[in-house]
């Protein structure tokens, strides 16, 4: 018998396709004409623009919005670009809702901003549909630069650097590009394989080596491709995960949400991928809320997120936390796991309640029980595994505003360095920053 | 990438985008700042003669008429030329045209209608190196009550006479600049022409009064319960100018002549029709006050990506490349003959193309009891205006019937041949065809 949302344990299949497709369809449909015509009227082309300043990456967001409303979606895009390389992705995953369309004049005025990020999206679809790369190479400079991790940071740093006309050779751990693009952004915000289209679309600029399979660490020293490049930049993100530190933390069904996650946006057919029937993910970040929410798009019947203060402390924006609700997932605060329970394989969680009482947070004793087939961690990732000869700044690699490490041919950037949000675009800006860094030293001679 | 350089007149700027003479254009500060955010060239804000300088208004000098959503459309002014002293504008455009070479720089003048008047500021100007003169023979209010401005720009012979003085007292090119505020546009253009004008631009500002405040009952804007006819500029008034535009370029006398198109432009799309009507370039006013110079950006990408898509690497490949399509009424084809088609995927139901053509023209929209709108072809006269209703773009369109077919509104059979009115059998003064 085919399995329902009501078969014990982890299954797959526990609802039909079709509901599924729907399920995992495009978060925000995207514009058409008209709602983009209409939808850019309303940008006032704010002088000196607060949206301007709340973009990590800087894009001149009024410029291109009265690009689209004269007509040159084509050119708005380009505008969009030149700051941001991977704008089109930026335009799906971003929470515009804490950057540029909170600082929009019109969220202030009448609670609805301009919206900005579907307007984003409108502009690049239109550019990269017609298969247009709109950059060129600057001439070669003979300089070779090594760029690891080949997600965000490590794509905008070589796209920069290839169009400033050095030689790049991009390494990546992973046998597919694209970094969290790729294996971690949830399925619905980058539909139809976008992650790697956009990759392909990116290295149209030329002067860009992939090679894949290749993990610093293992396959590379940092010594060695520091003395074969001209310069290094590091953008491995964070490969590592926090441990719960619960009681049976290791029996079955208890699971790293970025590895469900990956397993996810890899999957071939998701009417495959079991998840369970009942599903607690640990957590209050993005990726508590991706891995609850996809598990009720897979079919689990319940599915809470359970974090251990506040709602206001949760990293996940408030737009987020309403998505997930409105999925049907629940979201539990103040209660920390203390245990699992189940004979070998999760059955249980057992909670405890806690009180923050602004020196720290503390159990009140309180104790109670979830159902769980299925417990996904979702209490943020680690630096992974860091090479000799880099000064640390608490967990993450200590870098200069420009991405500059303890050693001067080395750059860093993304979820690995220190500063930033652990955004997509925030590694975006680092890379690109990094990349104009690394220029004007090679330049220097 | 197209090449946005123009040379007008011999004066060579980076973009066709020029600041129209008016409050952008008033001082230094602007004009360097201006320059800064890409636009091509200024013409300066009227000077007058030296002597104590003009005084404006203290109150509000704008109306302004809005869309929905408070986008302007239309602006009205009751502003003067330059209130500021002449030897400070002209010190100061000598030093912003050495600082900007690269830049076109006109110096836009209306003294009074006498000959020493001119040939005493012409020299001054001569010497602060700016590269030509715009005469304003447009400003409909104020300046015009005192014999200037528009009170010489409805006169072509004072326009003829004015700028014969300018070319006889002046080396570099002298613009005239008209008043759209005349029955026939082209009678002021050929008295620039024959007194020796290089070019001219247009449009100056249209008499307009926004609005009127009905508790007050005073017209905006309002000084102290009163209110004055204003110059009207914006996009509203772009249609207006555009025409004008036209028949100067149309004109066997004024054909040919170097135009620099004013009124409403707003966008890089403005810009090209201005110049596919036979601009060399543009001037801008409304649009940089509203939105800033900023806006400049957005109209230099615009038009270089259409010229790139059109195959045009400089801007004088397509000056006036509509010009030959405009014609007057009596040369169209009567025999293309077209029909409204509603496409009924797209229609949204709402109905207002019947309102349109049931209460207002020719009855030739059928509607369902289920909201189903069709064309009646029996009725439908092809007058566009159920397209020009309809809120969804591309839901009705006019399609042309192919020749041989028969038109069931006339029952006559679509000729291939082009037909016009000249030659119809109703026209009483047809000359039958050859
Ligand atoms: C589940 C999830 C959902 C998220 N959702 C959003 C969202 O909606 N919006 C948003 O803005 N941000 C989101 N983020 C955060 C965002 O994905 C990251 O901030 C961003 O991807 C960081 O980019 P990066 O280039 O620094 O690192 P990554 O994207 O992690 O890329 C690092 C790359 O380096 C490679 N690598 C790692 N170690 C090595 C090594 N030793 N040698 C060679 N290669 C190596 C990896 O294979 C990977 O390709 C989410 C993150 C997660 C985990
Ligand atoms: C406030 C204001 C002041 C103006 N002053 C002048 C002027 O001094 N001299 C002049 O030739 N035109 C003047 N104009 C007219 C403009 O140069 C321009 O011809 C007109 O505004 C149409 O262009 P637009 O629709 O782009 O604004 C003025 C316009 C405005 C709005
Ligand atoms: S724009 Fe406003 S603040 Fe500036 S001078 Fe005019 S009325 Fe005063």
């Amino acid at each position: 018998m085919a399995n329902t949302q009501l078969t014990p344990g982890i299954a797959a299949g526990r609802i039909g396709a079709d509901e599924i497709a729907q399920n995992f369809d495009d978060l925000h449909a995207p514009f058409e004409p008209h709602e983009a015509a209409v939808a850019s009227d309303r940008c006032y082309f704010c002088y000196d623009a607060p949206c301007i300043t709340a973009c990590p990456t800087d894009i001149d967001i009024p410029l291109f919005i009265r690009q689209i409303q004269t007509g040159t979606p084509e050119a708005a895009a380009k505008t969009i670009l030149e700051q941001n390389i991977l704008g089109g992705m930026c335009a799906r995953v971003c929470p515009t809702e804490t950057l540029c369309e909170e600082a929009c004049v019109r969220e202030m005025a009448e609670g609805k901003p301009v919206e900005i990020g579907r307007l984003q999206r409108y502009a690049t679809d239109t550019l990269m549909a017609q298969g247009v790369h709109p950059f060129t190479r600057a001439a070669s400079t003979g300089k070779t630069v090594a760029v690891v991790g080949a997600g965000p940071a490590g794509l905008a740093c070589a796209h920069r650097l290839a169009m400033k006309g050095h030689d790049v050779v991009l390494y990546d751990a992973r046998p597919k590009a694209g970094g969290l693009n790729e294996f971690g952004i949830a399925a619905y915000k980058s539909t139809d394989e976008f992650a790697a289209r956009e990759v392909d679309w990116l290295l149209q600029i030329g002067g860009i080596e992939m090679k894949l399979g290749q993990r610093l660490g293992s396959d590379l020293d940092l010594a060695t491709l520091r003395s074969t490049h001209d310069a290094v930049f590091l953008g491995v993100g964070l490969g590592g995960v926090n441990a719960l530190r619960a009681k049976g933390e290791d029996k079955a069904g208890v699971e790293d949400a970025v590895s469900f996650i990956a397993d996810l946006r890899q999957a071939e057919d998701l009417t495959n991928l079991p998840v369970g029937r009942n599903v607690v993910v640990i957590g209050g970040g993005m990726t508590a809320v991706d891995a609850a929410v996809q598990s009720k798009l897979l079919g689990a019947e319940t599915v809470t997120i359970a974090y251990r203060r506040g709602q206001d402390r949760m990293s996940a924006s408030r737009y987020e936390q309403d998505l997930a609700t409105s999925k049907g997932v629940r979201i539990l605060t103040n209660a920390q796991p203390v245990a699992i329970h189940g004979n070998g394989t999760a059955t249980e969680v057992e909670f405890e309640y806690t009180a923050d009482s602004g020196q720290g947070l503390t159990g009140t004793g309180e104790t109670f029980r979830l159902p769980a087939d299925q417990v996904f961690k979702a209490i943020g990732q680690t630096l992974d595994g860091m090479p000799d000869g880099l000064t640390l700044s608490g967990s993450k690699i200590a870098v200069t505003a420009a991405g500059r490490t303890s050693l001067d041919d080395v750059w860093a950037g993304g979820d690995c360095a220190e500063g930033g949000d652990d955004l997509t675009v925030t590694a975006v800006a680092e890379g690109r920053d990094a990349a104009e860094d690394i220029h004007r030293k090679l330049s220097a001679g | 990438m197209a090449d946005l350089t123009t040379d007008f007149l011999g004066i060579k700027s980076p973009n066709p985008f020029w600041l129209a003479s008016a409050p952008p254009t008033d001082k230094e500060y602007n004009v360097r700042r201006a320059f800064e955010a890409g636009w091509g060239g200024v013409v300066w804000k009227t000077l007058g003669s030296e002597g104590p300088p003009v005084v404006n208004v203290n109150g509000p000098r704008y109306g302004a008429i809005y869309g929905a959503d408070r986008r302007l459309l239309g602006l009205n002014n009751i502003e003067l030329i330059t209130d500021r002293p002449l030897e400070t504008n002209l010190e100061e455009i000598a030093r912003v045209k050495a600082d900007y070479p690269d830049r076109a720089m006109i110096v836009s003048l209306m003294v009074p209608c006498e000959e020493e008047a001119w040939k005493a500021i012409l020299p001054r100007v001569e010497e602060t190196g700016a590269d030509g003169i715009e005469l304003n023979f447009g400003c409909p209010h104020g300046m015009s009550e005192r014999g200037m401005g528009a009170a010489v720009g409805q006169v072509p012979e004072y326009i003829e006479m004015v700028t014969r003085w300018c070319k006889e007292n002046y080396s570099k090119p002298v613009i005239v600049k008209l008043t759209p505020n005349i029955t026939d546009i082209r009678k002021p253009a050929m008295a620039a022409k024959n007194g020796g004008a290089d070019a001219v631009s247009l449009i100056n500002t249209i008499n307009s009064i926004t609005s009127v405040d009905l508790d007050t009952m005073s017209p905006e804007p309002s000084i102290d319960g009163k209110g004055s006819h204003g110059g009207y500029c914006g996009p509203a008034v772009k249609p207006i100018a555009l025409s004008m535009v036209s028949e100067i370029s149309r004109h066997v006398e004024t054909r040919g002549m170097p135009i620099s198109g004013i009124g409403g432009i707003t966008t890089w799309r403005d810009a090209a029709e201005y110049i596919s009507l036979g601009c060399g370039n543009v001037q801008v006013c409304t649009a940089a006050m509203t939105y800033g110079f900023k806006v400049v950006q957005e109209m230099i990408s615009g038009l270089s990506d259409w010229m790139d898509e059109k195959g045009h690497t400089n801007v004088s490949d397509f000056v006036g490349q509509a010009v030959p399509n405009v014609t007057d009424w009596q040369y169209l084809n009567l025999n293309y003959v077209t029909k409204a088609r509603i496409d009924q995927d797209a229609c949204i139901k709402c109905g207002r193309c019947y309102a349109a053509c049931e209460d207002t023209s020719h009855q030739a929209i059928s509607m369902s009891s289920d909201r189903v709108f069709e064309v009646i072809d029996a009725e439908c006269v092809a007058c566009n205006l159920c397209v020009d209703v309809c809120p969804v773009e591309n839901c009705i369109t006019m399609e042309e019937m192919a020749p041989g077919t028969v038109d069931p509104r006339t029952g006559k059979v679509v000729e291939e041949e082009y037909a016009n009115w000249t030659t119809h059998p109703n026209n009483p003064g047809a000359v039958a065809a050859e």
